[in-house]
């Protein structure tokens, strides 16, 4: 029965207890698996340890400033567009302590903190996702220095991805070729299918680790109708996106457009709130604070999460680069959009839409790059005021 | 020392000789307390940590040749390094680094070079100035211009008279105002250039002060017909991890913490008139 | 005369400039000498005479009351001082002190204006190398407010 299968591309068909047996078998092997589940009227990931935590028959409406979870009408473990959280919150901790300082007699050492870093396994994981962690290492470890703490926590994961059976009010994955199709970077993808054949998933092994965790989970062949049925949801995914982002000389159009009137648009509505980093699966900013205790004898530095929105985030010897919302907007979409490409190779955003979603005043970044795209041609007129 | 330090670790370093330039300047040197200080080139930033208080990032400013302490130039312009100016002999300090993109002072020579300082951005460049002056003879012309607010924030005076009195360098100094009894120039730094005796077709200019002084001195430099590709300027942004992972030195699409401090005038000409870039 | 006219027109302000316009120039020219400390010009006198300076460097400068002068500017061999001869009412509006021994030559002002007026040709001649040097130092003015070297505000 357990004959010497290819590692990758093997497809068979896997039970809703199968995937059970898949949790299960993972916590057997000393992960902590992370995969949705509901809370707070959000699907957020944290810990899963049985079919029941997963968002069993729920869907989530989303549109520019809109998330709202309704009731399914089938029992779709996977019936939903992404959340609020990435896997980034995982990954590139939104607290690190990184090293602590003691005074000694004649000044202070310097200890770097020791963390216990978990094995991961991450449940649930979406083509735009994964995507954004393969973007994520580009900076974190593909560079010339080297985050060791992303890198620990990086190592060893295993990701069980799904490939989306719906597309989300604001997804765009097909615009940025991140989806909504898992290519890669996975050790087993998973396709729910419910249809006259029952409620199944296709699963796929994507690496030896896969191969190996699949051969031990109870599981069937797969026939031509499943792979078809497989081949059907993702189409009709692609079909149903939500936003469409132009990304043809994208980065050009942003990077030769600072003093654009548009800009000024935007940051009349923009609150500068950070929603939209916070909740963005490739942002990396970090700030450090440095603490002491009250005896002033022990300090620490601690690193976590920041944005490009904040006031500080800029700040150089006497004021902020960026004292504007406007400079702050720009400078966070022609980073994403623009600058990643010089950066890093590739442009920042996944088609995630969950800036848009979160935005309180629901900015979308698609609308914004069509307006500067739309009127660039333009001969530059004086600023009207202001800045 | 062989071993690779995590570029997030401060290592603890010991305040040697203290040097008080101006009333706001001040000079450390800094000794690792355990292993060698590592090698470094000129134009390379360190990020120093006062205990409990937090880092700043200090340009190097003294000679890379000189084995043993980093020196490094501090002024008073806010909590950290206004504590880092007020360290005694004996004090600790937390550094990382080195860091940065330095001075072109290999690909400069066969050429004149233009050093072009304003205020405390003479500190940065001063130890491309020792690399250059120990190698003499495998620059053509050498001119040091430097601009400060008036006579009494001279930086490293004794020295700038030193190089003055050399037969192999031209030294100009200009103050934007002085007493009576002040006998230099007065104006601004860009003044100096059409005054300096260098070939602006085989020239490189080195550029560093306040982003405000470097614009006009990089556009007088231009002017004087010196390409943009030979000019070059230490540019500075806010700076928290200093090794490409924290997002905030970024300028354009340049992480001014390793695609800079020093960046090539080309590069950067059409965004450092972006306000609020 | 001769002698003088060379000179003039070895300056570097009329570096390019019509020969034929050189004797009416120099027919306004006198030569200077100024020991150190020595004033070509106070705050208020008539600006009777602008300077070309040959070598030697001049301080330009003010005195508040109750403090001791600013010296906003130095001008040195190539430079000219004095631009106040062509704005009524033609009044010098600083000091203008020899830091060093310093040779010059003066042009009168009064004889320039008229021939000035009296030849457009020249007239704008002299404006095409006055207003780059005005324009300059206004940049350079502009410069120095900025204050670049103090701490910034905010």
């Amino acid at each position: 029965m357990t004959e010497v299968d290819p590692p990758m591309g093997k497809q068979a068909i896997l039970s809703l207890d199968g995937l059970r047996t898949l949790i299960e078998a993972l916590a057997r092997l000393g992960y902590q698996v992370l995969g949705p589940t509901v809370r707070d009227g959000a699907i957020v990931y944290d810990e899963v340890a049985r079919l029941a935590d997963l968002p069993t028959g729920w869907t989530d409406q989303q549109d520019a400033g809109r998330y709202r979870l309704e009731r399914r009408s089938d029992n779709a473990l996977f019936g939903y567009a992404v959340g609020p959280q990435s896997w980034r919150r995982f990954l590139q901790q939104p607290v690190q302590r990184m090293w602590q300082a003691q005074r000694t007699a004649d000044g202070f050492t310097v200890v770097a903190a020791e963390d216990v870093t978990p094995k991961f396994a991450f449940l649930g994981v979406r083509a735009c996702e994964i995507h954004a962690i393969a973007i994520q290492d580009k900076v974190f470890v593909q560079g010339p220095y080297i985050d060791t703490d992303y890198q620990r926590r990086r190592r060893d994961n295993f990701i069980v991805a799904v490939n989306c059976g719906q597309a989300g009010g604001t997804c765009f994955c097909v615009s940025t070729n991140t989806g909504p199709k898992v290519d890669a970077g996975y050790d087993l993808a998973l396709t729910e299918l419910i249809d006259g054949n029952g409620h199944r998933f296709l699963i796929e092994t994507g690496s030896a680790a896969g191969a190996r965790l699949l051969s031990e989970l109870p599981h069937d062949a797969a026939a031509s109708e499943d792979l078809a049925a497989a081949a059907a949801v993702v189409a009709r995914t692609a079909g149903s996106m939500g936003r469409k982002l132009d990304t043809d000389g994208l980065k050009q159009l942003l990077q030769s457009n600072p003093t654009h009137p548009r800009w000024d648009d935007v940051a009349d509505r923009c609150l500068a709130c950070a929603n939209c980093t916070m909740v963005c699966p490739t942002c990396f900013c970090t700030t450090v604070e440095d603490h002491t205790d009250l005896t002033g004898q022990t300090a620490e530095r601690v690193r976590r999460w920041d944005s490009c929105f904040t006031a500080d985030y800029s700040y150089i010897h006497g004021g902020s680069v960026r004292p504007e919302t406007k400079s702050r907007y720009r400078q966070w979409i022609t980073h994403k959009l623009a600058s990643w490409i010089d950066q890093f190779g590739t442009s920042g955003c996944v088609g995630c839409g969950r800036c848009m979603t979160w935005c309180p005043v629901g900015i979308d970044i698609t609308v914004e790059a069509a307006a500067i795209r739309a009127t660039s041609t333009l001969p530059q007129e004086a600023d009207h005021g202001g800045a | 020392m062989t071993e690779l330090a995590d570029p997030f670790v401060p290592v603890p370093y010991r305040v040697g000789r203290v040097r008080r330039e101006t009333h706001d300047i001040t000079t450390l040197e800094l000794a690792p307390v355990t292993g060698e200080r590592p090698d470094y080139q000129p134009g390379q930033f360190n990020m120093l940590y006062v205990f409990g208080i937090g880092e700043v990032a200090i340009s190097v400013s003294g000679d890379p040749a000189a084995s043993g302490s980093y020196v490094h130039t501090v002024r008073d312009v806010g909590v950290v390094s206004g504590a880092i100016a007020r360290l005694g002999a004996g004090a600790t300090l937390g550094l990382r680094g080195p860091y940065g993109t330095p001075w072109p002072v290999e690909a400069a020579e066969g050429n004149d070079v233009v050093f072009v300082a304003g205020g405390l951005g003479l500190a940065p460049l001063r130890p491309a100035i020792y690399h250059v002056l120990a190698r003499r003879e495998q620059y053509g012309r050498v001119v040091i211009l430097y601009g400060t607010r008036s006579p009494s924030d001279i930086l490293f005076r004794h020295e700038v008279e030193r190089w003055r009195r050399r037969l192999d360098l031209e030294v100009l100094v200009t103050v934007d105002r002085a007493d009576a009894d002040w006998r230099g120039d007065v104006g601004v730094v860009p003044r100096l250039i059409a005054r300096a005796g260098f070939d602006p077709h085989s020239s490189v200019g080195m550029v560093c002060g306040p982003e405000v002084m470097m614009r006009f001195t990089a556009n007088a430099l231009s002017a004087a017909g010196v390409g943009s590709e030979r000019i070059y300027l230490s540019m500075e942004r806010n700076m928290k991890c200093a090794i490409g992972l924290c997002g905030h030195c970024q300028f354009g699409p340049d992480f001014v913490c390793k695609d800079g401090p020093v960046m090539r005038y080309d590069r950067i000409a059409d965004i450092m008139t972006v306000r609020e870039i | 005369m001769e002698g003088l006219e060379r000179i003039v027109l070895a300056h570097a302000f009329f570096a390019g400039f019509e020969e034929e316009l050189g004797p009416v120039v120099s027919g306004c020219a006198r030569n200077h000498r100024f020991n150190p400390g020595q004033y070509l010009a106070h705050e208020g006198d008539p600006a009777n005479e602008f300077f070309l300076i040959r070598h030697g460097k001049v301080a330009l400068e003010i005195l508040p009351p109750g403090q001791t002068p600013i010296v906003f500017s130095t001008e040195g061999e190539g430079d000219i001082v004095g631009t106040s001869w062509l704005v009524p009412p033609y009044r010098w509006r600083f000091d203008a002190r020899a830091v060093e021994l310093t040779r010059a030559i003066g042009i009168d002002a009064r004889c320039l204006r008229d021939k000035c007026e009296a030849d457009p040709r020249l007239g704008y001649e002299m404006m095409k190398r006055i207003v780059p040097i005005i324009v300059g130092r206004l940049d350079d003015t502009r410069m120095q407010i900025l204050d670049v070297y103090g701490k910034g505000r905010k």
